[in-house]
């Protein structure tokens, strides 16, 4: 058995489900947890957990896909920016089917844009090192996840003395949407399933303000099976027992305090900024630019492009999904004129995304 | 949004190619023939019956562990034969080469397609070459068509699946996507997976003495094992609940897939095969697999559970219940 296994052994995951049942037997209401990250949401399909719980636990879907949250003006102009010659387009490989007010990253590499898929900002780096005749923009989207790579990238153009590296940042931070989201009064949220990585970099004390204000029970989750099997048991045993705190289920990862060097690197190279998150407005102070300091690394400042008006894809419910307030099945477009293969929003084009998942796993 | 233009997803074998299939490419070209989904064509002349297949073949990196682009433009061909119950007789092959290719690289993979038609059995008997400007192809890229030959009127189809069949794989799952993939620029990741390229018509030439028993033969290249799945639910109008647990998979594809965030049953075979057997003879063509050099990590993967409109269904290794699609968009283009 190798370290993976554990965590999705059959007789751990079942006993879970087993108590979980038995804690909930009977009760009128279901109780209603929110899994904030896409990866759990990913986790919870492709494992087929929903089908595990009973009646009376309800799992829905929020806004912790980056992709989803990521709003039509930007991709726009990323799109704008993919057609200036002698630029090359950088980018993890989930933004290329977003569609943006009339076109795609995917489609502007079909006609001829120099479009390339990394794993890693450090790729990009490289290649701006490699093509100095050239301009590389990184599309810097994500959570606290990926924020500390990206700002290292920059760190890393600046120190090879690179002038042709660009990061287009739209970077998010939790947990910010989440006291949006408690304080919507459709809502009514039982528990936060809190994100597993986000949560290594910022610490799971972040939660306790949104905690302590709304009364709601918060529990840091791993991905595995049995991770969020054991976070759903731990919420549930809050929840019936009427209390409310943080806690820690991914310990194996998550520290109460964060990790400070990845912290103090987001603090040198970003700045917060009130973002856009699609489908739920501007939430200040929930961005992250790029800090004065580095204003030469910032595409948005440092290539002026002209971009297309912003248009919006009428009947398009990805908002009020992000929001959990409906699920995918709840969308008229869903599986008929939005799919995998033809995408009319966000949430159906991430891997990540609450409707891909629910797409390809139901 | 703009729909002329040609994606990377349509060559993806998955949704988009079966929509670039059924919206252009067969109605534009399919003849008096009925457009039929399976590997080969079955021809009869002269009262011979006939398979006919074609690929083309444009992988990166043309050399990767476990073989390069030349035998695999020969098992693929041989085992798109194999599927039909066909016993491969001839192959043509056609070149198509960059301006400024390695002659020596060339000479690799010749060597490789011949070695690979002799241990297959089958004769090169025809081809072309012909060569472009410097960076109008990359490097190589080889078609090969083929004809084989049934020798028995059994009906091996896609279409021909039953409620109650057995799904059946001869080996580990995913070994030649992750084996390309690790060997990709940029990523290079020392895996120490093989692919699993092989000629399969040796071992379905074993799997014909289950007769009737028999009822579908489908390799799962591109896509993976979900996406032919699917295909074969579709053609046989059945459900398919396959179980997680018994998937074959080994440690380093798994590890792979658990980084970059693949899943397996989407990641491309070249030496494999899922067959659809009557359940009665399960046991029979498990043993004639695990007989067979290339069948020794056979299993049974799940069973066609009842009819419908075509649907897949995994029970997950935690006890849980999913649907699986086909592949959707392109995973890793430039597979095979």
């Amino acid at each position: 058995m190798n370290f993976l296994d554990q965590f999705r052994d059959r007789e751990v995951v079942q006993g879970l489900a087993r108590r979980i049942a038995a804690l909930t037997r009977g009760r009128s209401k279901p109780l209603v947890f929110m899994e904030v990250c896409g990866t759990h949401t990913m986790a919870i399909y492709q494992f087929g957990l929903r089908s595990l719980l009973p009646a009376e636990v309800r799992l829905i879907s929020g806004p912790g896909c980056p992709v989803c949250v990521t709003p039509n003006g930007y991709l726009d102009r990323a799109v704008a920016l993919s057609r200036l010659p002698g630029l090359i387009i950088a980018t993890f490989g989930d933004m290329l089917r977003v569609p943006g007010s009339s076109s795609s990253l995917m489609l502007e590499r079909a006609r001829g844009a120099d479009i390339r898929v990394v794993y890693s900002p450090l790729d990009a780096v490289r290649i701006a090192a490699d093509n100095p005749g050239k301009r590389v923009v990184f599309l810097g989207v994500g959570f606290e996840t990926t924020a500390p790579t990206i700002a290292g990238s920059i760190l890393t153009a600046k120190a090879r003395g690179l002038g042709n590296y660009f990061v287009l940042a739209s970077h998010k931070t939790m947990p910010q949407p989440m006291a949006i989201l408690s304080a919507d009064p459709e809502l009514s949220v039982d528990g936060y399933i809190c994100p597993a990585h986000v949560s290594a970099i910022i610490g799971a004390n972040a939660y306790r303000p949104l905690c302590e204000q709304y009364r709601v029970p918060c529990v840091v989750t791993g991905f595995e099976p049995a991770d969020v099997m054991q976070g759903v048991e731990m919420l549930v045993r809050q929840a019936v027992s009427g209390e409310s705190k943080v806690e820690i289920q991914y310990s194996r990862v998550v520290r109460w305090e964060g990790n400070a060097k990845a912290q103090s690197i987001i603090a040198e190279v970003f700045t917060p900024i009130d973002a856009h998150w699609r489908g739920i407005g501007v939430l200040p102070g929930s961005g992250l630019g790029i800090a004065e300091a580095y204003r030469a690394f910032d595409a948005q400042c440092a290539i002026p492009v002209a971009v297309e008006e912003l248009k919006e894809h009428t009947g398009c419910l990805c908002g009020e999904i992000l929001k959990g307030k409906i699920s995918p099945f709840d969308c008229p477009l869903f599986g008929k004129s939005c799919t995998p293969e033809s995408p009319v929003g966000a949430c159906m084009v991430s891997s990540e995304g609450t409707c891909a998942a629910a797409y390809k796993y139901s | 949004m703009e729909n002329d233009l040609i994606l990377l997803g349509h060559g993806s074998g998955g949704k988009l190619s079966h929509q670039l299939l059924d919206s252009l490419i067969i109605p534009a070209l399919s003849s008096t023939l009925p457009a039929g989904q399976n590997d080969a064509a079955l021809l009869e002349v002269s009262g011979a019956r006939l398979a006919f297949t074609t690929d083309s073949y444009v992988v990166d990196p043309i050399f990767f562990p476990g073989g390069n682009i030349g035998d695999l433009a020969v098992n693929g061909t041989v085992n798109d034969l194999a599927m039909m119950g066909a016993r491969p007789l001839f192959l043509s092959v056609g070149l198509i080469l960059e301006e400024g290719f390695s002659q020596a690289d060339l000479s690799r993979i010749l060597a490789s397609m011949r070695s690979a038609a002799d241990a297959a059995g089958i004769a090169i008997v025809t081809g072309d070459t012909k060569v472009v400007p410097k960076g109008k192809a990359d490097r190589i890229f080889i078609n090969t068509s083929g004809i084989g030959v049934l020798e028995h009127g059994l009906r091996i189809d896609g279409a021909a699946g039953r409620v109650g069949d057995k799904v059946i794989v001869n080996g580990s799952i995913g070994d030649h996507g992750i084996a390309v993939l690790s060997a990709r620029e940029g990523l290079e990741i020392d895996s120490g997976i093989k692919s699993d390229s092989a000629a399969l018509n040796g071992l379905v030439g074993e799997l014909l003495a289950l007769g009737t028993g028999l009822h579908a033969l489908r390799d799962p290249t591109r896509g993976g094992v979900a996406t032919t799945l699917k295909e074969i639910a579709l053609q046989s109008g059945v459900t398919i609940m396959l179980h997680e647990e018994s998937l074959p998979v080994n440690a380093g594809v798994r590890g792979v897939c658990a980084i970059l965030g693949l899943d397996p049953l989407y990641v491309a075979n070249e030496g494999k095969l899922l067959a659809l057997v009557a359940p009665e003879r399960a046991e029979e063509a498990l043993e004639i697999m695990r007989r067979h050099p290339l069948g020794a990590g056979a299993a049974v993967i799940g069973e066609l559970v009842e009819n419908s409109a075509g649907r897949v269904m995994m029970e997950t290794s935690v006890g849980g219940v999913r649907g699986v699609e086909m592949l959707a968009g392109e995973q890793l283009p430039r597979i095979c």
